[in-house]
């Protein structure tokens, strides 16, 4: 028995060895930069000590969860990244989709290629670069202050007072990724049958009435499919873009989850409670979307797994 | 058969085209902005004269950027970790996504698995951090190259798209004595071009404007890519010594036609190469989105 199992293995692995060979420097490669991490997840637990490594560092249980809900700073961050993601979503969500509807209206052709062409554009440009330009055109000699200057306005240092960060983040985050959103939408929409528009045709509908009862309805389980997406990301603002834009003047409104893991964890080296942060925030999030897909199916069917 | 169109209808249709031409000068204006104030004199950006066009045009802020030695340091680093590392990725990418592909691979299922789950679940910046610190990849060229080297994302889409290709060809090479290496390399990949192409360009712009574990990991100046530069010239408060002095001689700060300058230098590849591979660009979206 075992020297047949034994003898299959020699077989597989005589006729698939390049497959192996081929997949062997990939095995070795999310070991180390994707599962070592994973298992790195563990100092949450521990008060881990960067000489003693993970081996040796002491456990110390659910104390740095403790922590983190003690943090002052806590029910801040709670909110801001929340506030964050709720605002984007309310404001940036719907945007790729009319965009989407109104080029699928376009019959010209030039003009939609090169349209979206550049609405694409900022999708691929730096996260370096787009805030070296917000802060160049916030800042209180920059273009936006220019603007109200005329108006009759004083130059406002948007930088440095808290309440304008969510707007100015958000607006960038929405003249970034609109014009590449939309992508998935027209995709979308190509799949919607001609037939149906035909015959709303015959029927006498108008433009808007084939929106509202064609496209939209063939668009919906699209937009419930990025609508979980977005929630399951929902205490999830990347701090990438983030420290690139506040000061410590502004952490009031501007703080999240993932730039105060960046800071207290990494920074200032509180790996295990930066980490326990990082586990509550995908519990959370998992939680979220887990529950969120279940009311999705009922309602309507569509659901992400 | 063309149909009369209503008032209606006509307003319905305008109202795209106005969305779209609103959404298109909105994404345009700042770069035409940058543009025109990078060439424009210091003077009369200071006296916020540029709206739209250049004024008194000089190429003052390009040459004071340009001489700046550490600029061409940091480019030639952005060229090699993109050039270096696309190759890489792309290679790393096909080697996975083929075996992935076989249905006589044994271990098929697991290892499909082991790479989709990094997809939806991964460790979180500070045990990678940590990682990355233990492996000795801190403040290291090779560190750069291997950290973003395959995701999982382009390995299924590579998968399905081996798993597209006639069956034919692969059995007739079979029977000439090709082994999986040789069938790969000279008939799959030649099949592959367009796709190769498609997913080549996202690593390399992904590369290209990689900034965060660059300037977390790095720590020698003469290794930093474009866009650390970037940030420490303009985003950074504590600048560089070296930088504030070969960039603004004799001033407090940086002059804001050569920040603009540098903003411009670091894009322009990007910009100039964009339209021209764009197809390609909305290709590989495409292919992703049929998998969501």
């Amino acid at each position: 028995m075992l020297l047949k199992k034994i003898k299959k293995c020699k077989v597989e692995l005589k006729t698939n060895i390049w497959l192996y060979m081929m997949f062997l420097p990939v095995f070795i490669w999310y070991l180390l930069f994707s599962y070592l991490p994973m298992g790195g997840m563990v100092i949450a637990f521990q008060k881990y000590d960067i000489v003693k490594g993970i081996l040796h560092s002491p456990w110390v249980g659910f104390r740095n969860f403790k922590i983190l809900f003690d943090d002052p700073y806590f029910f801040r961050l709670f909110r801001n990244t929340l506030l964050m993601n709720v605002y984007g979503l309310v404001f940036g969500f719907p945007l790729p989709i009319i965009l989407a509807i109104a080029f699928n209206e376009i019959r010209r052709k030039k003009f939609k290629k090169i349209t979206q062409t550049i609405s694409y554009l900022p999708y691929f440009i730096s996260s370096v670069v787009v805030m070296s330009m917000v802060i160049q055109f916030v800042s209180t000699t920059g273009l936006v202050n220019v603007f109200l200057n005329h108006l009759g306005i004083k130059s406002i240092h948007f930088l440095q007072e808290a309440k304008y960060f969510r707007t100015i983040f958000i607006s960038t985050g929405i003249w970034q990724g609109t014009g590449f959103g939309a992508i998935i939408y027209m995709a979308a929409l190509a799949g919607i049958s001609n037939d149906q528009y035909e015959a709303a045709t015959v029927d006498g509908a108008g433009k808007f009435q084939k929106m509202m009862y064609i496209t939209l309805p063939g668009l919906a389980p699209t937009i419930v499919i990025m609508l979980l997406i977005n929630l399951g990301s929902i205490l999830n603002v990347g701090h990438e873009r983030i420290i690139l834009l506040y000061n410590p003047s502004i952490y009031e409104t501007a703080d999240v989850f993932n730039s105060y893991i960046y800071r207290e964890g990494i920074l200032n080296r509180r790996y295990s409670y930066g980490q326990a942060m990082t586990i509550f925030q995908n519990v959370v999030g998992f939680a979220l979307v887990y529950m969120a897909n279940k009311i999705t199916r009922k309602l309507d069917g569509t659901t992400l797994w | 058969m063309k149909q009369k169109m209503g008032v209606s209808e006509i307003a319905f249709v305008s109202v795209c085209y106005i969305i779209i031409v609103v959404i298109c000068i909105a994404t345009l204006y700042p770069f035409l902005y940058l543009i025109s104030a990078s060439l424009s004199s210091a003077a009369s950006v200071m006296r916020n004269e540029v709206f739209l066009f250049p004024k008194d045009i000089t190429l003052r802020a390009y040459t004071v950027v340009l001489k700046y030695r550490g600029i061409w340091l940091a480019y030639g680093n952005t060229i090699f970790y993109t050039g270096v590392g696309t190759v890489l990725s792309l290679v790393l990418t096909i080697l996975a996504a083929y075996p992935l592909s076989k249905e006589r691979w044994a271990p098929r299922k697991v290892m499909s698995l082991f790479v989709v789950f990094t997809m939806w679940f991964s460790g979180g910046m500070i045990p990678f951090y940590l990682v990355m610190r233990s492996l000795h990849l801190l403040d290291s060229r090779l560190g750069i190259l291997l950290y973003p080297a395959i995701s999982a994302f382009y390995v299924i889409i590579f998968r399905t798209h081996f798993q597209s290709l006639p069956v034919s060809l692969e059995e007739s090479a079979k029977l000439e004595g090709a082994n999986d290496l040789q069938i790969l390399v000279k008939i799959l990949v030649p099949l592959s071009k367009p796709i190769m192409a498609a997913i080549a360009l996202y690593y390399a712009v992904s590369r290209w404007n990689s900034y965060f574990w660059e300037m977390l990991l790095l720590s020698d100046d003469k290794k930093v890519p474009v866009q650390v530069l970037l940030q420490r010239i303009i985003i950074s408060s504590q600048l560089g010594q070296d930088i504030a002095k070969a960039l603004s001689p004799g001033e407090a700060s940086i002059p804001t036609t050569i920040k603009f300058a540098a903003i411009m230098i670091t894009t322009i590849p990007i910009i100039v190469i964009y339209p021209f591979l764009q197809k390609y660009f909305v290709s590989g979206a495409l292919v992703g989105s049929v998998k969501e």
